[in-house]
């Protein structure tokens, strides 16, 4: 009995440090958003490329929407486009886009020089949609299912590799419950 | 003479860093309380972006979004509670600095003080077996007659001495 307690120490050593190791490998920014199953917010903003078209929530239509939140400030989301430009003609998906406090001018050069991978980009000068959904940053994107729930929020830069990982799996669930859906 | 060099040198360094410690933006207040309500948000609500900093002390330009729009709450006349809910339904829990007790955070909250008391009674058990070894100088009564031989063997021996001399 005495033999064993004084191995407790030792255990509770080990145990300690397997749990710090483990933070080790853990990234802190990738945090689960506050709005994952919540319905995306509502908005009403002014399209990029046409100042005079006001759209809202109502506009994003489709049965898997992604919301790419992106800026000409940041550097990513110019690696990114190329292959939004991709996923948007190859992937069963509606691709909207934030262009999240920017200046106009400058964002519409970018969408000429790059491509548009958007069906419609919102213009949102002040980042009131962003901060409403709880963006802190940009390439950030979300994916909407078919009864406008938020379903994962993404920041960082979608290549193939991180399309493959993060949202394959969820498309492909979110394809299944459709199906069950309309089973019904 | 460098004692009034090395002090002024600190001054200008502490001067400097407090300076530049943290944004600098005016916000115009209508009163003190409220002025004094701000300075507590922003202290007590962290930087989703910089994690290791409160909203007043980060760079970041998420933090002065934030900031502008805790300043703008407050002008609407929002209590403190609606503001924090109101970050914490975008940005989550984590923009605590004070995390509210849930099942989540039991741990957390409760954690240190149930290990504080787990030491103080393992340090309590470790004390009290010392306590009880030492009081424990009574023999068996193997050992008494042991003794009892040893100490007629004793006696018997420097008797013998005493005779010789």
């Amino acid at each position: 009995m005495n033999k064993a307690i004084r191995f407790i120490p030792l255990i509770l050593v080990i145990i300690l440090g397997i749990v710090l190791y483990r933070g080790l490998s853990l990234n802190p920014q990738d945090m689960p958003s506050a709005l994952v199953g919540k319905p995306m917010p509502n908005f009403s903003l002014a399209t990029l490329l046409d100042e005079n078209k006001t759209v809202t929530k109502a506009d994003l239509k489709g049965d898997v929407i992604l919301i790419n939140v992106w800026a000409t400030w940041c550097v990513y989301c110019k690696y990114e486009f190329p292959d939004l430009i991709d996923i948007a003609k190859k992937e069963n998906i509606s691709l909207y886009g934030v262009n999240s406090k920017d200046d106009r001018a400058m964002a519409k050069q970018w969408i000429n020089n790059l491509g548009n991978p958007y069906i419609f980009s919102v213009f949102d000068e002040e980042g009131s949609l962003g901060l409403d959904m709880g963006v802190y940053g940009a390439p950030e994107t979300f994916v909407v299912d078919h009864h406008g729930i938020i379903r994962k929020r993404f920041a960082g830069v979608i290549n193939p590799s991180t399309w493959r990982q993060e949202f394959k799996p969820l498309l492909a669930q979110l394809k299944q419950e459709r199906l069950a859906e309309q089973g019904k | 003479m460098l004692k009034t060099i090395i002090i002024a040198l600190l001054t200008y360094t502490t001067l400097a860093f407090m300076v530049n410690a943290s944004p600098v933006e005016t916000f115009k207040f209508k009163d003190d309380v409220t002025k004094v309500r701000f300075q507590t948000l922003t202290k007590e609500l962290r930087c989703p972006k910089c994690q290791n900093q409160d909203l007043a002390d980060s760079n970041a330009p998420i933090a002065a979004d934030l900031r502008k729009q805790i300043y703008a709450q407050l002008k609407q006349g929002k209590s403190d509670q609606e503001i924090v809910n109101y970050m914490v339904e975008r940005y989550g829990e984590f923009v605590l600095y004070r995390p509210r007790v849930s099942n989540l955070t039991y741990a957390l909250w409760f954690g240190p003080a149930f290990v504080l008391l787990l030491g103080v009674l393992v340090v309590v058990m470790v004390l009290r077996s010392k306590t009880n070894k030492e009081d424990n100088t009574e023999l068996s009564n193997e050992q008494q007659l042991k003794l009892n031989e040893l100490l007629s063997k004793n006696n018997a021996s420097s008797a013998s001495t005493h005779k010789k001399q």
